[in-house]
């Protein structure tokens, strides 16, 4: 069987973590260790007006409690947002200071104020309890409108009103016109509810601080090590880059909650550094719901408009998005150019304005999570086609047909260019799939039997492959947003790719071999996939924003190219032969027709020695390359669930759930499969499950797995996954990504669905069942 | 401090712990068999099944003293030279991808299909979703776990 591009070849890593030995963060031990533990707010909002050390540092085992104060005093910077968003009159975003530990005020449950270093984790647990902190509780403001209230209290000095940015994109007036012209104005208001991202294995971080060298080597539960070390030099100046060793090894999950730098492993390493010994850290799960960045949190007012043809002639969109207490490092990026801009969904609409309101509250900082801005997006979009369809008396596929974009490139009036797509033809393929056709009939069935049936769809579009460097610049990133790669063939011909992506979880070590296999003709064991380590591998972002493929393979393959063109030469000049005449296939590079050949191990071994080489070459056989995407990519699709829902519990049980997507070209299809099911479990979590709940005080409500509702195998049915692809224009292999999609596009798709079996468009994520119940008895009161 | 003596994965140890000392952290710090990981601390997420006395057990639940005596399994001595049915099940479903909860749900998965051949039950879907809500997975939506889960029962 092929071990090539499009198989479904099974995951290499596999074993280590099927059999116990996978090696995460926390499963290892460093000489010398001591375990670090966090002394954090128990309020919102407070003035810290002392801290007590005394007793915690004369507890049995406690080698240092350290404070803000210390840190600042040894010159550690404020924790930074990467992205300057710009707002309407042309001002800066109001960056409020984030320092790693507090010193004069905390601002959100769980903010550090110390932490103490000991012996034991037992030890540090217990004299973090010790630490006596004195603080001046101050108002809170835990929810946007409260932060936005007259009243409010105002959490950073240079934010007033706890505004951030008030920013915008499109045409402002032209989209009014088109509104008040149009023949049909659907109006919604539409809550995106906050959600923490769960990856299973908690943050964690060990730093050790060699005297002798200057050098501090961390041990993190990274998505981005290279990214973690500029920062943690450049700007927390823990240390320069050069004497900063970031290793990320096994990491158990991240879904973008591991791309930022945490207060922390900051103190981790300075810490490290302060006591002169290893000092490990790994967060329980309260601390990861009250410290992990949370993800959406968006309330929206959105108007679109239709002409009497059932056109989309303007889309006017408000929104207001929570940052929590301070930006993290992607935050500002991700209500504005992730969101904003994928407005357009998969519809021509010739006008859209977006404003955006960031604002600050006491709570947890908001960033990326699995989709980042996406989502929102695509939850907006689709909420307010489907309603709009109900509003109308239309079929909500057709509305979607009439409008979809079908000519490529096609520029939309929010910056995208999507390159392509076949719209209908995704919906064709999910309607068939879902039995569209047969649904009156099951409605009719569930209804014998006192059941409310619906069916929902969505067709979500996203930008993946983050992201060409010179655009994303001009849009106030500190970054540019290429890959890269170094393919080294050793002298036996066996081969390691260096890439500067994370996996954790997607299955680069066997999607990536896949495709130098294919380049090569050499078998896929040949191959070993190193990542995760800054001493290793050369500088790279790291993995998010669905990008490993579209982006971290085509620097491979750039890579390989010039690999290539060697191994070509080499074997001409041996054979002699013209390079160009040469095949690679089969671990030969051999001349068609012809007994020449040299096994691919020959060719590696030739460039080692060194004997026999063409004139004026180099020896050796490795190559680098950088690869900066021209464009996004779009992967799209077409999900429709069909639910029924007990009329007298609320209660909704997903019956069948299709997903049609247009990922581009597949390297390996049992991963991108995996992929999507899981995208889909956490888009079905947040639309029907999932909420994280703050009270008036800024206390999380559902900080623990007893309360915030994960989704568990009973909670979801197997999922009907379909492709429908269409090759991605602008990068090597065609690839357009597959990361984010289930994600995106199944909240939509759920809600459409339990919407339309209840007859009520009034209802927010996540529809528990006492909500749906709920909204039922007050349609009913109202009737009456 | 509390003597402690049991077996685990065949071989016998011994050692004084603290009295609180939990049975996940003993295998993890005091036997260094991290296969068994810790995903929350309220028992709900099953990263840490292992078999006590060859029953799934979530060993952040019971004290390292209350499996004095009794034979421990960890996600270490399930394999016996090649994999075991339900790791290769895994493996062929592509039943993971991030592996953190993976050791749990091998355990788990070991522990159910025996109880339902051990009572002559079937082991369907719904029976497999309904007999894993004490493991939450994050990255695999379940899908390819029921898949493997399902393979395994029919080939142990």
């Amino acid at each position: 069987m092929s071990e090539g591009i499009g198989a479904p070849v099974k995951r290499k890593e596999d074993k280590r973590f099927l059999t116990g030995k996978g090696k995460y963060t926390d499963d290892i031990r460093m000489e010398n260790q001591a375990y670090a533990a966090f002394v954090r707010s128990p309020h919102a909002h407070a003035r810290v007006k002392a801290i007590h050390k005394a007793t915690a540092e004369g507890m049995p085992g406690v080698e240092a409690v350290l404070d803000g104060h210390q840190l600042t005093g040894d010159g550690i910077g404020n924790i930074i947002c990467g992205w300057a968003i710009t707002s309407k009159d042309g001002s800066p975003m109001n960056m409020g200071a984030w320092s790693a530990l507090a010193t004069e005020y905390v601002r959100y449950v769980g903010d550090a104020v110390a932490v103490v270093i000991a012996d034991s984790k037992e030890e540090a647990q217990e004299a973090a309890l010790a630490v006596e902190v004195d603080y001046e509780e101050l108002p809170v403001a835990a929810h946007i409108d409260a932060a936005l209230a007259g009243d409010a209290p105002q959490i950073h000095e240079n934010a007033p009103g706890n505004v951030v940015y008030d920013w915008e994109i499109g045409e402002r007036d032209a989209t009014e016109a088109a509104l008040a012209s149009a023949a049909h104005v659907t109006e919604m208001d539409i809550t995106n509810n906050r959600l923490s991202p769960n990856p299973m294995e908690t943050r964690a971080a060990i730093a050790t601080f060699d005297e002798a060298e200057d050098h501090y080597t961390l041990y993190t539960t990274s998505q981005n090590p290279h990214v973690a070390r500029l920062v943690l030099s450049a700007f927390y100046a823990v240390a320069p880059e050069h004497k900063l060793r970031v290793i990320a090894p096994d990491v158990g999950g991240g879904f973008g909650s591991k791309i930022y730098i945490y207060p922390e492993e900051i103190a981790c390493l300075w810490a490290s550094m302060k006591t002169k010994r290893s000092v490990k850290w790994t967060g329980d799960r309260t601390e990861a719901f009250l410290t992990d960045a949370h993800g959406r949190d968006h309330v929206t007012r959105a108007r679109m408009g239709f002409d009497g043809d059932g056109k989309i002639v303007g889309f006017q969109i408000s929104t207001k998005a929570n940052f929590g207490a301070y930006m993290s490092l992607f935050s500002s990026a991700v209500p504005t150019y992730l969101y904003a801009t994928l407005l357009s969904g998969t519809y021509n609409i010739p006008n859209i304005y977006c404003e955006v309101l960031g604002v600050y509250t006491n709570t947890v900082p908001v960033d990326a999570y699995r989709g980042a801005g996406r989502p929102e997006a695509s939850y907006v979009v689709e909420r307010m086609v489907e309603t709009a369809a109900r509003e109308m008396g239309r079929d909500p596929a057709d509305l979607r047909n009439i409008n979809f974009v079908r000519e490529f490139p096609h520029q939309t009036p929010v910056i995208m260019n999507y390159d392509s797509g076949d719209f209908e033809g995704n919906m064709r393929q999910a309607m068939e799939a879902a039995d569209w056709a047969g649904f009156a009939a099951r409605k009719a069935e569930a209804a014998g039997r006192g059941k409310l049936r619906g069916i929902g769809m969505s067709c979500y579009i996203e930008a993946c492959g983050i992201a060409p460097s010179q655009a994303v610049g001009s849009l106030g990133a500190g970054v540019g947003l290429w890959e890269s790669a170094e393919v080294r063939v050793n002298p036996v011909g066996t081969i390691e790719v260096l890439t500067g992506s994370h996996s954790h979880g997607q299955g680069h070590e066997t999607t990536f071999a896949q495709v130098v296999a294919e380049r090569f003709g050499v078998p896929l064991d040949s191959i070993q996939i190193v990542h995760g380590d800054t001493d290793k591998v050369q500088f790279g972002m790291g993995t998010y924003g669905s990008r490993s493929g579209p982006v971290g393979l085509s620097a491979i393959v750039k890579a390989c190219d010039k690999v290539e063109v060697k191994v070509r030469q080499i074997a001409a000049h041996l054979l002699e032969c013209e390079a160009d005449d040469l095949v690679i296939e089969d671990s030969q590079v051999k001349l068609p027709g012809t007994n020449k050949a040299l096994g691919w191990h020959e060719v590696g071994l030739a460039a080692y020695t060194a004997h026999n080489l063409p004139a004026d070459m180099e020896p050796g056989l490795k190559e680098g390359a950088f690869y900066d995407p021209e464009n996004f990519t779009f992967p799209m699709g077409c999900f429709i669930a069909e639910v029924e829902v007990d009329p007298d519990t609320g209660k909704t049980e997903i019956v069948k759930f299709v997903a049609s997507d247009d990922f581009g070209v597949i390297i390996n299809p049992l991963i991108v499969e995996g992929q999507v099911h899981g995208g889909i479990a956490q888009g079905v979590g947040q639309a029907m499950l999932e909420e994280v709940v703050y009270d008036a005080t800024g206390q999380q409500l559902s900080a623990s797995y007893m309360d915030y509702a994960m989704p568990r195998a009973d909670d979801l049915p197997s999922f009907v996954v379909a492709h429908h692809n269409t090759r991605c224009t602008t990068n090597p292999l065609g690839i357009k990504g597959c990361g984010e999609a289930g994600a995106i596009g199944s909240p939509p798709a759920i809600i459409n669905a339990i919407t339309d079996a209840i007859g009520n468009n009034d209802l927010s994520m996540p529809a528990t069942p006492s909500k749906v119940w709920g909204l039922m008895q007050s349609a009913k009161i109202a009737a009456e | 401090m509390t003597t402690v003596s049991m077996t685990v994965n065949g071989k016998a140890v011994t050692a004084e712990v603290e009295d609180r000392t939990l049975l996940v952290d003993f295998i993890r710090e005091h036997l260094r068999l991290t296969g068994t990981h810790v995903g929350c601390d309220t028992s709900q997420c099953g990263a840490c099944v292992v078999h006590v006395d060859g029953k799934a057990m979530k060993s952040c639940t019971m004290l390292a003293a209350q499996a004095d005596g009794a034979a421990v399994t960890t996600i270490e001595g399930v394999a016996n030279g090649d994999l075991h049915p339900m790791q290769k099940a895994f493996n062929d479903n592509h039943g993971l991808q991030c592996g953190f909860c993976t050791p749990g749900m091998v355990m788990s998965g070991i522990d159910m299909v025996n109880r339902y051949k051990a009572e002559g039950k079937t082991l369907d879907e719904a029976a497999i979703r309904h007999e894993l809500e004490g493991n939450i997975c994050r990255c695999t939506g379940y899908h390819n776990i029921v898949k493997s889960i399902s393979q395994a029962a029919g080939e142990m």
